[in-house]
């Protein structure tokens, strides 16, 4: 088909081929079709909006003044296990001026300043640090202010338009360094971490946590900040809200903690050096984990300067370690109970084992000590066990060596990590043969066999760790991993989500055996040889060890060098006492250390005896002799 | 030259263009404003000036290669391109977190808009050749599917959102031309659509789920995406039926609008020059859209006219999906107004498109064997 005219026909493809003309020329039409359609679709929309709407939008654009505003959304709340608050949030005021709505800005700063009782030059070195931003960003002069400060600027605000005063909820931890270690505290993202992955959608200026539960559950505690925009007048006061959209809390968390304890541990440490880790040994739940010297979390939330920070880190006692799981010890004689189990499951030993202990085991051309210098006579493990004879367990760690040692203990999870989930986990050391040849490049000495089986040279454990390992004593081989936090809890009701306790492993070890030393655990407190006896009470049968880590005696016989870097400490005499009640029965499980303590039948275990019937008194059972 | 080459050169689409790039110039002198009485030697406004001027050469060069060499030649600049996206993904200039511009002497530039025009050109040579008929079968829409994609997704790697609904639009323009058969359309709708919720609840992420819905619905987001939009509305209804006049625009000069020189260009426009004002541009891009689907038609051959119908498609979709965003109908994606944002890639690459759209209007009498 020729056309004869193609300016009229516009739309005709020229071509020789008429099937493919026709077929085009629909797609043309569609085309400009569409074109037309949206092209009528924007002319109506620019209609409403420049014609019929217009009047509003010149008005608001002749007196633009749409503030925004950030809603910080509150933090999640931190509850004990009987739903007593730990952890809330407070409101915070801070003092922030909107510099567009301001007339005359020298005088009003000045004003503020003296509202305040700060220095103006202050305020003007804030405003001249943000001189580019521009001005009708809201700008903080002052955070956090005092209530006095507060009624005095609100009672002036009338007068000082382009002054507001910002409201945001902060951290406030109720029982202040209560359990300071293991709740943590918070401070301030940084630029560093806002990029990260993890900290994705957060703000610059917003606070996350640091250490502890605030930072292992910080996605859980967090919530997401909303905002509103606001139309404000020439004195920027707000006349109508255009747009919001609201925060959504943080979730709260129970801790399966109990205050009444917590509270119990911290005064039984006070003024010492030390931890005392309190776990259920039927599930894991860490009830009490106190550490000593503690820190002031509330100093974090209103921000540490230079030197506050330094002196918090360079303190000697180390306020900030968390020594119920973040600082490893030579377990001393709490281990034994672990190399019993070991020996009697390897078959290196047996109930009826005796070894005779004069005192000293003479080992080369070595002398080792037992701690009581006339010697036990002739012992058998439960005897053993009872009066923490040492030269049995030197015998009884000779037998077994080192790495069939090292094997059945790591079972109880000693020597890694509980996996409680904060951070800064100290794994511990038990060592073997293998490990000292990689990590010392000297192989095994059989006289190191001898210091590791009372728990002494390489062996590091943390309180936390022991407490877990002591449950699995007490409840016939269950190895929990410890857990904190039993249920986080959203705004609404169908928002729970309960934690079930998690069972690490089984440990393979006969029932006859944990029987065995089971009896002398609870002989230690039981019998009047025992070394823990004056804990003795007639309200519950408490089973444990004693244990005195003697790390300066030991490092005669080992390494001294490896071992002052490893526990990079030098103090002495740290006083132990692991023990669980009731003995047959056991609901709470303690693991108690007293660095520089002395020994620990007289230190450690009295301490672990109260925290023992503290709780048990509030538990409904009835204590029974 | 030929005689009827000049004859046949399409002087109004020359006119409609020169008044768009009029309309373009005023208003990011307007956007500029104060820079250009800070700086009035070095500024953006004359930098974009320089970038029309080199437009305007390579504009002018584009007319004198015929346009049915660039068929063989397509293969060659579609991989060359290609590997131009790929280095700037390697070592492209990083801006406001995405990579998008290569430095060349100075210059910056953006491959991904040159991908535009040689994705045209290589999807005209495709559906032009003999094997491919109207209406093609599945078989022959898997190549130039896949020409489409692979860019596509280099391009979101940058990110850039904008550039790569632009260059799908482009494609699907150019597959509808050629024409799409129904059962196609259909099985398509019928894997996609069932897709689309198991995707959005199982695979995206709360953070990607989040930034869909703002750009579905900005007030979600009202410090944000929320705050821009409204301000560009306020600019464009506060423009009334005249507008504020030149120089006038309160929401502008006060830095209210967001990206004002660049995607939010119109609202500058739409201030100062109200209702009418507007009309006049959107009119004068469809008479341009128009001008140009009509060399489309007249074209003597396939090649031809699928050439034009691509670089139409090009302007056409991003004028509109622009000027969408800016008044609050499309989500913002970041799409500039052809021949009006300021922006030196774009503008070449818009200007070579008009040049080989002149190229195919000039030959089209002239006879040529295949």
């Amino acid at each position: 088909m020729k056309t004869t005219d193609d300016k009229l026909d516009g739309f005709k493809l020229i071509n020789r081929d008429g099937g493919e003309s026709v077929s085009f020329q629909r797609q043309y039409l569609l085309i400009c079709a569409i074109m037309v359609l949206l092209m009528m679709i924007y002319m109506v929309r620019l209609w409403q909006l420049q014609v019929l709407q217009g009047e509003l939008y010149r008005y608001q654009s002749e007196n633009n003044r749409i503030r925004m505003e950030e809603i910080a959304a509150p933090r999640g709340i931190i509850f004990d296990r009987n739903g007593v608050p730990i952890v809330e949030n407070r409101p915070a005021y801070h003092l922030v001026i909107i510099r567009e709505d301001i007339t005359d800005l020298d005088g009003t700063i000045r004003e503020l300043a003296r509202l305040c009782e700060r220095n103006p030059d202050e305020f003007f070195s804030i405003i001249e640090a943000n001189k580019s931003s521009p001005k009708f960003v809201p700008l903080r002069l002052a955070s956090d202010l005092d209530r006095d400060c507060l009624a005095r600027v609100e009672a002036q605000r009338i007068r000082l338009p382009g002054v507001e005063i910002e409201l945001e909820p902060k951290r406030e931890y109720k029982w202040n360094a209560t359990a300071a270690h293991l709740i943590g505290y918070l401070s301030e993202i940084t630029e560093a971490e806002i990029k990260s992955e993890k900290y994705r959608g957060y703000y610059p200026g917003e606070d996350i946590g640091k250490v502890g539960i605030e930072s292992a559950f910080e996605k859980y505690l967090h919530g997401s900040r909303g905002g509103r925009q606001l139309e404000v007048d020439a004195a920027g006061r707000r006349v109508r809200l255009l747009e919001e959209h609201l925060p959504i809390s943080g979730r709260n968390l129970w801790l399966t903690l109990d205050m009444e304890l917590q509270k119990t541990a911290e005064a039984l440490l006070e003024d010492k050096t030390g931890a005392i880790v309190a776990v259920d040994p039927t599930d894991g739940a860490v009830l009490a984990f106190a550490c000593s010297p503690s820190f002031d979390q509330e100093k974090f939330v209103r921000g540490l300067n230079k030197d506050e920070w330094l002196a918090l880190s360079k303190d000697p006692s180390h306020p900030l370690l968390n020594r119920g799981s973040g600082a490893a010890y030579p377990p001393g004689s709490t281990y034994k109970p672990f190399v019993a189990l070991a020996a009697l499951k390897e078959g290196a030993i047996n109930a009826a084992s005796n070894f005779t202990c004069p005192g000293y085991l003479q080992f080369g051309d070595r002398k080792y000590r037992c701690w009581k210098d006339h010697g036990h006579g002739s012992v058998n493990v439960e005897r053993a066990l009872i009066e923490s004879c040492d030269v049995f367990f030197y015998q009884t760690g000779l037998k077994l060596g080192v790495d069939r040692l090292a094997q059945n203990v790591t079972a109880f999870g000693l020597g890694e990590r509980t996996g409680i989930g904060l951070q800064g986990e100290h794994p511990g050391l038990i060592p073997t043969s293998l490990w000292k040849k990689q990590a010392t490049g000297v192989p095994w000495q059989k006289g190191e066999t001898i210091s590791i089986s009372i728990g002494q040279g390489f062996d590091l454990v943390t309180p936390l760790q022991m407490a877990m390992a002591y449950s699995a004593i007490a409840n016939n081989g269950k190895l929990w991993q410890p857990y904190v936090v039993k249920r986080i809890e959203g705004s609404s009701a169908n928002e729970i989500d309960e934690i079930s306790p998690r069972l690490k492993r089984k440990i393979s070890i006969e029932q006859p055996w944990f029987d065995l030393v089971k009896k002398g655990l609870a002989g230690v407190v039981e019998e009047p040889r025992g070394t823990g006896h004056l804990i003795r009470n007639p309200f519950v049968q408490i089973a444990g060890k004693t244990g005195t880590a003697q790390v300066v005696h030991v490092a005669q016989g080992a390494n001294r060098k490896l071992l002052e870097k490893l526990t990079n400490s030098k103090d002495r005499d740290h006083a132990w006492f692991v023990g669980y009640a009731p003995a047959s029965d056991a609901r709470i499980c303690v693991a108690a250390i007293v660095e520089h303590g002395g020994h620990g039948a007289s230190v450690a275990a009295p301490m672990v005896q109260k925290v023992i019937l503290a709780y048990l008194k509030n538990t409904e059972k009835p204590l029974k002799e | 030259m030929d005689r009827r080459l000049i004859e046949n050169f399409d002087w109004s689409i020359i006119w409609a263009l020169l008044a768009i790039i009029c309309i373009g110039l005023l208003s990011i002198y307007s956007a500029l404003y104060t820079q250009i009485q800070a700086r009035p030697t070095n500024n953006l406004f004359i930098r974009q000036i320089l970038w029309l001027v080199l437009g305007f050469v390579v504009m002018g060069c584009s007319l004198f290669v015929n346009y049915q060499r660039l068929r063989s030649l397509s293969p060659w600049l579609y991989g060359f391109v290609l590997l131009l996206l790929m280095v700037v993904l390697a070592i492209g200039k990083e801006v406001h977190g995405s990579k998008r511009w290569l430095e060349l002497g100075g210059f910056q530039f953006q491959p991904s808009e040159f991908m535009k025009v040689v994705i045209v050109i290589q999807l005209a040579g495709y559906f032009s050749s003999q094997e491919v008929t109207n209406f093609p079968g599945i078989k022959k829409l898997f190549l130039p599917l896949s020409l489409v994609v692979l860019p596509v997704l280099l391009v979101l790697a940058e990110p850039d959102l904008g550039t790569a609904i632009s260059l799908m639009a482009i494609a699907t323009t150019m597959i509808f031309f050629v024409g799409v058969r129904w059962k196609y359309i259909a099985a398509l709708a019928l894997t996609v659509i069932p897709l689309i919720l198991p995707v959005w609840e199982h695979v995206l992420k709360p953070y990607q789920k989040r930034r869909v819905l703002i750009l579905l619905s900005p007030d979600l987001d009202p410090l944000g995406a929320g705050y821009h939009i409204r301000q560009s509305k306020i600019a464009i209804g506060s423009g009334m039926l005249w507008g504020k006049g030149f120089l006038n625009g309160t929401q502008n000069k006060l830095h209210f609008l967001p990206e004002k020189h660049t995607d939010f260009i119109f609202s500058v426009w739409a201030e100062e020059w109200g209702f009418v004002g507007c009309a006049v541009l959107i009119l004068l891009f469809c008479l341009l859209i128009f001008l140009t689907l009509r060399v489309a038609a007249r074209s003597r051959d396939r090649f031809g006219s699928l050439v034009v119908v691509g670089m139409s498609a090009l302007i056409l979709w991003q004028a509109f999906i622009n000027i969408g965003m800016v008044i609050g109908v499309l989500p913002v994606v970041g799409i500039t107004l052809p021949f009006v944002s300021y922006g030196g890639s774009s503008l070449v690459t818009l200007c070579l498109a008009i040049g080989l759209i002149e190229n195919v209007s000039m030959r089209r009498y002239v006879f040529q064997t295949r």
